[in-house]
């Protein structure tokens, strides 16, 4: 792991008052010390006698260490360098009893927080990057969907794609639906018509720890009806379709998503990237990003 | 005397030419900046930044399809030589506008390496001559990557007792010649070996050896690895004494410049290259850019070719994407020409300069079709061939139907033949039997099919009829008219609003649109002028029209959301346009 360097502290008040995760619960053993970076500050949490903690380790330009605040919830440790809201955002699906949720992998990945969420809001890349599991040629039209931003979450709706092997319960190819939410700058979330259950979505959502400006741990959150598959299945078919995402992912120049809306070429199937970079704009962040 | 060249100003060496082998893209750094280096299948060497002006990814984990380069990412497609945007699988109806396009470097090949600049080429001589390669065979060796900087590497090279390319076990002696900055000569026999360096970063270079003469076949294994075993030695050492640390960089990276933006190739001047009889009174022209590269070719695209009294004509272009290194069109000499293709005809030859205008693509192709029918009536083949090659080289499905009087009336047979099985004429039938035949061709609308057709009036009107009593949906019929030939007015004025130049303007009788709205300041493309290429079509947001083009669907003239400015007016007093 990289050494975190002065200039990956983050001075950013709406970054740093964000909850992030750090680990999920079921990798966090009684008694054991996680170590890892938040926003470049090395950081370590664990779990003692059933209480969730974490704090700073000594940082450079931050000396001392510190308790920092926590939450545990849907299979995370979650922390925050700020000052954060009182709970993470909303996943109502979490509490209905059929569904099973887990921490599909938590990846390290040489790119920043935005573009990693940008990736995930991207259908246009499924029939190259995923060929023959989330699309594949020659379907590759991108329809036109709705954006909106509500209570300052973006939505993305109405989207549809054909996939030839949409989850580990699909049998053969479909015109997926999907909703995608950015809850928060780094997190993003995917509602997605269930194979199983047709009326019903399963939820997946790729929540950031940002180590640096170039560095984070993606953490994959699952949330699905499937009482087919085993655990171990579930998330090998999430750990291929990441690591289609991981070379990509690390191929983008720059590694920060730049905000200037002349600095790239979006077309009508980036719409919600379009909506996702104004938005960052207009929060002011400053975080992973070429400013404007 | 050893004159430096200003790192990234003057020309260096990025590969070996033996590096950019076909179909696979190679990645270079000069002076901090990324490049994608890859061959065409015309053996044409690219260098581009190495960035996807989409998203950023690096091209060279693209695929290096022959003639164009596809992208990692989300497939977007660009011409060999501009890196000109072709496709946007994302979109497969739209034709990509012609801004869109990465930056690219020049390149030249000598001495077995590929040179390129950062700096603008305009003017600029080239790679340093280096003599003694000059004049005949040259062995490149294994490149070598070092750690210090490009000066600092040749300064050390050039006091040292090289292997001599003259001996198979003897040495230069020392010192050797710095020619400038970049290069240095050893060796002094018949054989020599030239070093040129290859600035990375502040701190890092490579190092390309050139043995010149090449040595005979049998020495030349030996001698490679003699080098090798040399270079390999010298770079421990020198990287030593420079106490190199990885990870410190003296200097922060430069910044990432902006995207490139081509030239929107309003107006190019081109070259008449070769013209010649390419079937019964079809003349095939080839024209060549005057200077720089020809503007991106998409399939289906068409010029603007200006001639002599003002006269503009619209010819297709044949040419598949990204072999544009000159433009290839077929003029058929039409009976009652009022001068164009007459002239062209009886008196444009070799050597001529035109302009022309465009290219414009109205007439975009879906390359995500499981079969395509391409149904060319006449000189109509001409953008269907395009289409037709630029889908043969993809392996994408397709049929190439092809109505002609008589073989003798086959344009560009050469060009078909390469299509194989793929190309099937249809020769002599009257209108009748043409009916009959284009029923059998378009019997079963599948799933995923896709129709183009283009060819004189009567026959694209027939095989839209066809297609529509097949049961085709029409956004799967594809049409191109050569012309506008139904009866047009333009009697009726009315007013225009042009929302986002917020003006309102008066179009009287015997004026259209386009003409009022160009002549009060506002731009906006146009090419054929009579309706039938649709280059001119823009939104509307309100007022009902009056379609009197042949460009666009019935469906579209239905939902009455576009409009052809150049012949198309409005039904009532007032039309509000996306302008
Ligand atoms: S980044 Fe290259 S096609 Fe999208
Ligand atoms: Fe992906």
């Amino acid at each position: 792991m990289e050494q975190s360097t002065e200039s990956d502290i983050c001075t950013d008040p709406v970054i740093r008052d964000q909850w992030y995760p750090l680990r999920a619960l079921a990798e966090l053993p009684e008694g054991a010390t996680h170590h890892t970076r938040l926003l470049g500050v090395p950081v370590s949490c664990g779990v003692t006698r059933g209480r969730p903690w974490a704090r700073t380790e000594s940082a450079p330009g931050d000396g001392g260490t510190g308790a920092l605040p926590v939450i545990d919830t849907y299979g995370y440790l979650w922390t925050s360098l700020g000052e954060p809201p009182p709970g993470v955002f909303e996943i109502p699906e979490y509490t209905e009893p059929d569904r099973r949720s887990m921490n599909a992998g938590s990846f390290i990945v040489a790119t920043s927080a935005p573009r990693a969420v940008e990736n995930f809001l991207d259908m246009g890349h499924f029939p190259y990057v995923h060929t023959g599991y989330l699309g594949i040629e020659p379907h590759t039209e991108v329809n036109p969907y709705d954006v909106e931003i509500i209570d300052g979450e973006i939505w993305a709706t109405r989207c549809e794609f054909f996939q030839p092997m949409a989850a580990a319960t699909a049998t053969g190819g479909q015109m997926s639906k999907y909703t995608y939410r950015v809850p928060s700058p780094f997190a993003v979330m995917l509602y997605k018509s269930s194979p199983v259950d047709p009326e019903r979505r399963d939820v997946i959502a790729l929540l950031l720890q940002p180590m640096g400006h170039e560095q984070v741990v993606a953490h994959n959150f699952l949330c699905l009806l499937d009482d087919v598959n085993s655990d171990a299945e579930i998330k090998r078919f999430q750990q291929i379709i990441f690591a289609q995402d991981k070379p990509i992912l690390e191929n983008q120049i720059p590694r920060r998503l730049p905000l200037d809306p002349r600095a790239e070429t979006p077309i009508r199937a980036d719409h919600t990237s379009i909506v996702y970079r104004r938005h960052l704009r207009e929060l002011g962040v400053n975080y992973g990003v070429v400013p404007a | 005397m050893a004159s430096s060249r200003p790192e990234g100003q003057g020309w260096f060496p990025v590969a070996a030419s033996d590096d950019a082998v076909a179909h696979h893209v190679v990645e270079a750094v000069l002076a901090e900046r990324e490049l994608a280096v890859w061959r065409d299948d015309d053996g044409w060497v690219n260098v581009w930044e190495n960035r996807c002006l989409h998203r950023g990814v690096r091209l060279s984990i693209g695929h290096n399809e022959g003639m164009e380069l596809v992208c990692q990412y989300h497939g977007w497609r660009y011409a060999s030589r501009t890196a000109g945007c072709t496709y946007i699988p994302a979109h497969p109806a739209d034709a990509p506008a012609r801004t869109m396009c990465n930056r690219t470097y020049p390149a030249i090949e000598r001495y077995g390496l590929i040179w390129t600049t950062l700096a603008d080429a305009t003017g600029s001589d080239g790679p340093p001559s280096s003599a003694p390669l000059e004049s005949g065979s040259t062995l490149p060796l294994r490149a070598m990557a070092v750690n210090v900087p490009a000066g600092r590497a040749l300064d050390s090279l050039a006091g040292l007792d090289l292997p001599d390319p003259n001996s198979p076990d003897g040495t230069t002696g020392g010192p050797h010649r710095r020619i400038d900055g970049f290069t240095l000569v050893a060796g002094s026999g018949e054989g020599v070996v030239v070093f040129f360096a290859q600035p990375v970063a502040a701190e890092r270079c490579v190092v390309r050896g050139v043995v010149g003469p090449a040595p005979d076949e049998g020495a030349t294994l030996a001698l490679l690895r003699r080098f090798n075993r040399f270079l390999t030695e010298w770079r421990d050492e020198v990287e030593a004494q420079a106490e190199f640390r990885p990870g410190k960089r003296a200097t922060p990276p430069p910044p990432t410049p902006a995207i490139a933006a081509c030239s929107d190739g309003t107006r190019t001047r081109v070259r008449v290259s070769r013209r010649w009889l390419t079937a019964r009174d079809v003349v095939a022209v080839e024209l060549e850019a005057v200077d720089g590269v020809l503007p991106t070719v998409q399939p289906g695209a068409h010029i603007d070719v200006h001639l002599p009294g003002g006269l503009v004509r619209q010819y297709s272009l044949v040419n598949e994407p990204g072999r544009q290194d000159v433009y290839l069109i077929g003029v058929k000499l039409e009976p009652e020409s009022r001068g164009g293709s007459r002239w062209i005809h009886q008196s444009l030859s070799v050597g001529d300069v035109l302009t022309i205008g465009g290219p414009h693509n109205n007439f975009a192709l879906r390359r995500d079709a499981q079969l395509t029918l391409l149904i060319a009536g006449g000189i109509g083949i001409t953008p269907l061939l395009s289409m037709a090659r630029s889908l043969h080289r993809s392996g994408i499905d397709f049929r190439l139907h092809h109505f002609a009087r008589s073989p003798e009336h086959l344009a560009f047979t050469d060009l078909l033949a390469g299509l194989g099985e793929h190309h099937r004429p249809h020769l002599g039938l009257d209108p009748a039997a043409t009916t009959v035949e284009l029923e059998s061709i378009l019997a079963e609308p599948g799933a995923g099919h896709q129709v183009y057709i283009c060819g004189p009036g009567p026959m694209a009107d027939a095989a839209r009829r066809v297609a529509a009593e097949k049961g085709w949906p029409e956004e799967s019929v594809h049409f191109e008219y050569f012309a506008n030939t139904r009866p047009r007015d333009d009697r009726h004025p009315f007013t225009v609003e042009l929302a986002r130049s917020a003006l309102t303007l008066e179009v009287p009788a015997g004026r259209s649109i386009l003409e009022v709205v160009r002549e009060n300041g506002v731009q906006l493309e146009s090419s054929c002028e009579q309706g039938a290429c649709g280059t001119c079509t823009v939104g509307v947001i309100e007022g009902v029209v009056d379609h009197q083009d042949v460009h666009l669907s019935e469906r579209e003239r239905a939902e009455g959301r576009r409009v052809v400015t150049c012949v198309s007016r409005a039904a009532g007093d007032r039309l509000v346009l996306d302008l």
